[in-house]
């Protein structure tokens, strides 16, 4: 395997306190290491006058799965005469623009210098679809979380109480579908959803079931805790995308209030809030809908044990998936595009619908607004990251351009300015008056440090410090020379000079040049034996399911390279 | 000692029983019994076993006769047939599993070929109406547990899915229905008096090519507009139509299982599409989903593998081979062999001499023709190389997409004939060849 | 105007792909040029002076340079696709997608075109004096936006799926039309001068259509409601008018509901 030392680039990492000096980069077999462990062998990329970071984490996207498919193929239009007819040799077709092919997802990703993505939902009966597409997404390392918020065993096990019984399963549910965190979506809301109803605040009761998501919410912070996992419960709470619902929201996230995180991997939250744009809006129809970021952010900045990440609206055409099934049949009956939906036996439901973010329509320009204003408002770029919940708010291939938006004010306000609608939009917002301009420093923690710790993965990822995965991004900016036009921003995060995955060059001046295995990573948690969950887990295959037990768990053949964080509760 | 393996998936139809036990010879070569498995399933599991399977690739003979031939130079054949075509189609893969639709898709990119599935004879008209109008579904546990009201439209699993019923729609007992068939309402249309319909509480015979005005009217009843409907709407008298809509209206949970019934009558995809729009309407006051029935044990998953690779579920017309471009009605495999723009075939895992119109297969004779299939079929018998392969279920195992694009892990029960490969291997080698050639 | 006449002399062993040929691609290049844009025949990719002979002189910019086809193009698809502006006469039959996606100018087929011609065009003018077969004006796979604007008018018959999804412009059939006629439609008018099958309007949210022969089967989503007098292409007529289809959804304008409009000669 070849070494690289990485000489006299602008290195960006915040996990080291390093900002913008000049440092050498050092990787052997994969990994990093000091430059003195080196070789005579190793070549030299020389990254003068160019920013240095650690690879890209991206800490929430749907880019695998079966919602995500059903993306795909239910829109042929998001590929008519939209392929970027890019033919490299030894590299396969890339297709679809808002959802693209999982081909184009590794090498666009790759081309922005990320080398690792969280898979946002995972319906745990699907898990072998999950792991057949991760298979096919090059170059971009893997976690997907299973969708834990409406499944009957945990809504059972919680009405009574039963954290430690609630663990156990969680726990099977891990090692079956080879999960890695609990993802919790519309909590209540999407079983609801089975009868076509929902539940829109944390005190409305699921149906049947006796409980309400706020205990929900409560009881798998608990059992994420008890279980001592990496990551933080992933939760994308009730009430998404309707007016007025930042104070849902805040009711949401003052459940954390107490808790405190409790494993080895670093983790300061006990709450990782996802797309937080899309739940902090003002007013009470869309006639006087507003930004409530400001609200929402002196909320969270107080508290310590909270993420979050943004799903800036970027203004594109796209299409919305969610497992929040009755958001997305709201949504349908707004614009009346096509719908699909997938609800899931006794664990998830999901709809995709596509959906038009007009440059002249002012709700979207608004919700654009709300986006950068959580980062902007935010003291702790650390706690707060960059995403567009791809695809529902754009594609995440506009990362670069949100990059561009944060560092430039300049650049917001010519956006701003030249909306249909500006002055209504700046009237429902706080954007015009925000002058701060976001540094490359803190860019590296919003796009890697930051969410490789909340994910608990800054063991692996976000750093250089020594021993972890050689993944390099190599941007074509002068910190000290920065492009006057901010679109110059946009083009480098855009187009990386270098990425390196585990060591290899994979992309060079924007184009895929090489190719090296990509992992999954999953997380194996070792429990006391419990009996009754084994006996419930029988129990509702044989009643309820309509798979048997033992097809339900993910064959090894199935799992594509993989790395295993081990857990030992026991101990 | 015979040895019972259990949570066998069954390679017959697209409900995908996993629930199958296969006893095995001592030697475990040999398949004595299954069980829980409808009779066309045991069949398959049978056929496995038999004597006269072929075990060598086959070449045509200039005198017509074929001839054992190697693997290699099978292959060689295929690759070099590839490589050479302008416009080859590769077709079929409704009983292959996705490792395999994967790796031909591989080739197909590489030959710059047209890479079709057998929806494009079947269901395809379901992914025109999904492209146009959406698909509110679910998986078919849901159904089992919470449908109270089911509709079966222009499908008959008496014959075709044969444990359907008993499985998931009609008789089973789940966390909502703890009745079972007691406490669901059973409606049916279909222009014939099927086994279906026999045991269904409700048929409507709705005259056959009229189910798009049927729908309509059941639309406008949701609609509030019963008074604007004619007597006789597609033969079904207007206290029926209403009759029906109340029970689809009162429904807590209902599903729509509709097939061919729809797809391949006149109209096609827009029977499927107003069903759907059917179904996005009684989403307005309570809850119902739709689901096609989908035929062969794993012709969901070809739609699921290539929309993850390239954006389309079938009709992949790869010859650009820097974009992908779909379109039926030009590039469905009867549509291009109709219109002769076809230069080379490769049919696998199904058989297009028995199901294609014999216009379309004397075109394809034209040109060089491929089979991939464990047996002997008519497709087999007019090409001119047959490529044997292990039956997957049977002899290989891989994931394979049930009607409800659930996943599902198909398991090996005994080794192919010596020396057989799998579909996935051969297409590898394919490719490698191909490779070869082009270097 | 300059005209370009191109002639298909060799005929292709399957069918060319000659999305090259429009006022667009040829404007400002010399004849040689125009033999060397590309086209395809399957995945063999090639130049457009393997099949045809060119001829001529183009214009300087696509509005000043016409094209005359020549030679049986029945197997040649997507002659004059995405065309803005300028002329395009193809002399004799044309293959899919003629016309597909227009923008503007002019684009006359003296003969036959197959499927999918004109679909989402959004302007210009687009003659067939032959007939036309399915998908006419119609949207492409999925899409919601189908055609937006300009006019198709077919001397002959149309097949089925005319103008689906269709939003705006005119089609005008002289002869007979088969089912499926404006379904999803949401906007624009079509003309049919013979017959229609069945499914006329079918999901229809907003829009007009006329037909001057019979309809096999109505929609039962059709409600009639009076006879009114119309000038059509140019002639006045009476008209039985329904709308619908009352079992899609319609938007409503100042408190009142916007129908389809079906418009049946009397």
């Amino acid at each position: 395997m070849a070494e690289y030392l990485i000489k006299n680039g602008h290195v960006f990492d915040p996990i080291l306190g390093i900002k913008g000096e000049v440092h050498n980069i050092a990787i052997r077999d994969g990994k990093f290491v000091e430059p003195s462990a080196l070789t005579s062998s190793a070549k030299t990329i020389d990254a003068s006058g160019k920013t240095v970071m650690a690879g890209g984490v991206d800490i929430h996207s749907h880019v695998v799965g079966p919602k995500v498919n059903v993306g795909r193929l239910f829109r042929p239009e998001d590929k008519l005469f939209k392929s970027p007819l890019r033919q490299p040799k030894n590299a396969r077709m890339e297709m679809g623009f808002s959802v693209p092919s999982t081909f184009k997802t590794g090498y666009d990703y790759s081309r922005m210098g990320y080398c690792f993505v969280n898979e946002a939902a995972m319906p745990p009966l699907h898990s072998p679809h999950v792991h057949e597409e991760i298979r096919d997404t090059p170059l971009i390392d893997n976690t997907a979380m299973p969708v834990l918020g409406n499944n009957w065993f945990m809504l059972e096990y919680l009405k009574n109480g039963e954290i430690e019984n609630n663990a156990a399963y969680t726990a099977w549910l891990l090692h079956a579908t080879k999960g890695f965190a609990i993802k919790v979506v519309n909590p209540g809301g999407t079983e609801a959803w089975g009868w076509g109803l929902n539940c829109v605040t944390i005190n409305d009761p699921v149906p049947h079931f006796n409980i309400t998501p706020a205990e929900i919410i409560k009881g798998l912070i608990e059992t994420n805790e008890y279980l001592r996992l990496p990551h933080s419960i992933h939760l994308h709470g009730n009430n998404i995308g309707n007016p007025g619902n930042y104070t849902d929201t805040i009711d949401t996230l003052k459940l954390a209030e107490g808790y405190s995180p409790n494993c080895d991997f670093g983790r300061d939250q006990v709450i990782h809030n996802t797309h937080l744009q899309f739940h902090s809006y003002g007013g009470d129809s869309w006639l006087n809908f507003e930004s409530k970021a400001k609200e929402i952010m002196e909320y969270v900045n107080r508290q310590k044990n909270l993420t979050f990440d943004l799903g800036v609206v970027t203004l594109d055409e796209t299409t919305t998936m969610t497992a929040d099934g009755p958001f997305e049949h709201h949504l349908q009956s707004l614009n009346h595009l096509k719908w699909a939906n997938v609800d899931v036996e006794l664990e998830t439901a999901a709809g995709i619908v596509p959906y038009v973010y007009g440059k002249d329509v002012k709700v979207c320009n608004i919700q654009w607004a709300i986006g950068l204003e959580l980062a902007l408002f935010c003291n702790d770029p650390m706690r707060s990251h960059i995403t567009t919940d791809h695809p529902n708010a754009g594609p995440f291939i506009r990362y670069p351009r949100i990059i561009k938006w944060l560092m430039s004010k300049a650049s917001r306000d010519e956006l701003l300015h030249s909306f249909k609608w500006s002055e209504k939009v700046i009237g429902a917002t706080n954007i015009e008056s925000i002058d701060r301009e976001m540094s490359l420093y803190e860019i590296a923690m919003m796009t890697r440090a930051g969410t490789a710790k909340a994910l608990g993965l800054s063991h692996m990822y976000g750093s250089f410090t020594e021993g972890l995965a050689g993944n390099v991004a190599i941007y074509d900016l002068d910190p000290e020379n920065m492009p006057s036009d901010p679109e110059m921003i946009e083009k480098a995060f855009g187009r990386a000079a270098y990425t390196l995955k585990d060591g290899v060059i994979v992309v060079k001046d924007g184009d895929i040049v090489g190719d090296t295995p990509k992992s999954t990573i999953w997380v194996n948690v070792k429990v006391p034996e419990n009996k009754q969950v084994a006996r419930d887990v029988s129990e509702k295959f044989l009643r309820y399911y309509s798979v048997n037990k033992d097809n339900y768990s993910l064959f090894e053949e199935h799992l594509h390279n993989p790395k295993v964080i081990e857990v030992d509760i026991t101990a | 000692m015979a040895k019972v393996i259990k949570d066998v998936g069954c390679p017959y139809c697209g409900a995908c029983c996993d629930d199958v036990e296969v006893t095995v010879s001592d030697d475990g070569k040999k398949i004595l019994e299954v069980a829980n498995v409808c009779a066309i399933g045991a069949e398959i599991f049978k056929h496995a076993s038999r004597e006269d399977r072929v075990k060598l690739p086959r070449m045509r003979q200039p005198d017509g006769t074929y001839k054992d031939v190697s693997y290699t130079e099978a292959i060689d054949f295929t690759a070099k047939m590839l490589v050479k075509a302008k416009k080859p189609l590769i077709f079929g893969f409704g009983s292959t599993n996705c490792e395999a639709m994967s790796s031909a898709a591989k080739v197909a990119e590489k030959a710059g070929a047209v890479l079709d599935n057998c929806a494009s004879i079947c269901h395809g008209s379901s992914f025109l109406a999904m492209f146009d109008n959406g698909y509110p579904s679910c998986t078919l546990g849901e159904t089992k547990n919470r449908a109270d009201v089911v509709v079966y439209w222009g499908s008959n699993p008496a014959h075709a899915h044969p444990r359907h019923m008993s499985r998931y729609a009609m008789f089973p007992r789940g966390f909502f229905t703890g009745k079972g068939v007691m406490g669901r309402k059973v409606i049916t249309v279909d222009p014939r008096f099927t086994d279906t319909a026999r045991v269904s509480d409700i048929h409507l015979q709705v005259k056959q090519g009229h189910d798009y005005e049927l729908f309509n009217a059941f639309r406008m009843v949701v609609r509030g507009f019963e008074a604007d409907i004619p007597d006789v709407v597609a033969g079904i008298k207007k206290e029926q139509i209403l009759e029906v809509a109340e029970i689809m209206k009162n429904a807590r949970f209902g599903t729509i299982f509709y097939g061919m019934g729809l797809c391949h009558s006149d109209g096609r995809n827009h029977n499927v599409d107003e069903a759907i729009s059917l179904t996005r309407d009684l989403n307005e006051t309570t809850k119902w989903t739709i689901m096609a029935m989908r035929g062969h044990y794993n012709i969901t998953g070809p739609g699921a593998v290539w929309s993850w690779q390239f954006g389309f579920p079938y009709c992949l017309d790869l010859t650009k081979k820097n974009m992908a471009h779909m379109n039926p009605g030009e590039t469905s495999s009867i549509d291009l062999a109709m219109r002769d723009e076809i230069d080379a075939f490769i049919n696998i895992g199904t058989d297009a001499g028995a199901h294609f119109p014999i216009e379309a297969v004397k075109h394809i004779k034209k040109h060089p023709m491929v089979t991939i299939d464990p047996n002997i079929c008519m497709a087999s018998e007019i090409s001119d190389l047959h490529i044997p392969v292990g039956i997957v279920g049977v002899e290989v195992a891989g994931i394979v997409y049930r009607m409800d694009n659930v996943p599902i892990q198909y398991r090996k029960v005994i080794d192919p004939p010596e020396g057989v490969i799998s579909d996935e291997e051969l297409f590898e080698r394919i490719y490698q060849r191909m490779c070869e050639l082009e270097a | 105007m300059d005209t370009v006449t191109v002639t298909l002399v060799n005929k292709p062993e399957l069918i060319i792909e000659a999305y090259n040929i429009t006022p667009d691609a040829f404007a400002g290049k010399s004849l040689e040029e125009i033999g060397n844009l590309e086209c395809h025949e399957g995945n063999h990719k090639t130049a457009l002076k393997e099949f045809f002979t060119i001829t001529g002189k183009a214009g300087a910019t696509a509005e000043s340079t016409k094209i005359i086809v020549k030679g049986d193009c029945t197997r040649v698809k997507r002659i004059g696709q995405k065309m803005s502006a300028g002329e395009i006469v193809i002399e004799g039959n044309a293959d899919m997608y003629t016309g597909g996606w227009m923008l503007g100018g002019k684009l006359h087929v003296t003969g036959n075109v197959d499927a999918f011609c004109g679909i989402q065009m959004e302007g210009g003018e687009f003659i067939i004096d032959g007939n036309a077969d399915n998908h006419l004006g119609s949207s492409y796979r999925g899409d919601w936006r189908g055609m937006r604007g300009g006019l198709i008018r077919v001397g002959g018959n149309a097949g089925s799926d005319v103008g689906t999804f269709m939003i705006g412009g005119t089609i005008i059939i002289e002869g007979n039309a088969g089912i499926h006629i404006a379904t999803h439609a949401e906007g624009g008018t079509i003309i049919v001068k013979g017959n229609a099958m069945s499914r006329v309007g079918g999901q229809m949210v907003k829009g007009d259509v006329y037909i001057f022969g019979t309809i096999d089967v109505m929609m039962p989503g059709f409600r009639y409601i009076g006879d009114v007098e119309k000038e059509v292409d140019g002639k006045s007529a009476t008209f039985a008018h329904y709308i619908g289809d009352l079992g899609e959804r319609h938007p409503t304008r100042k408190g009142e509901v916007i129908y389809g409009n079906l418009y049946q000669k009397i």
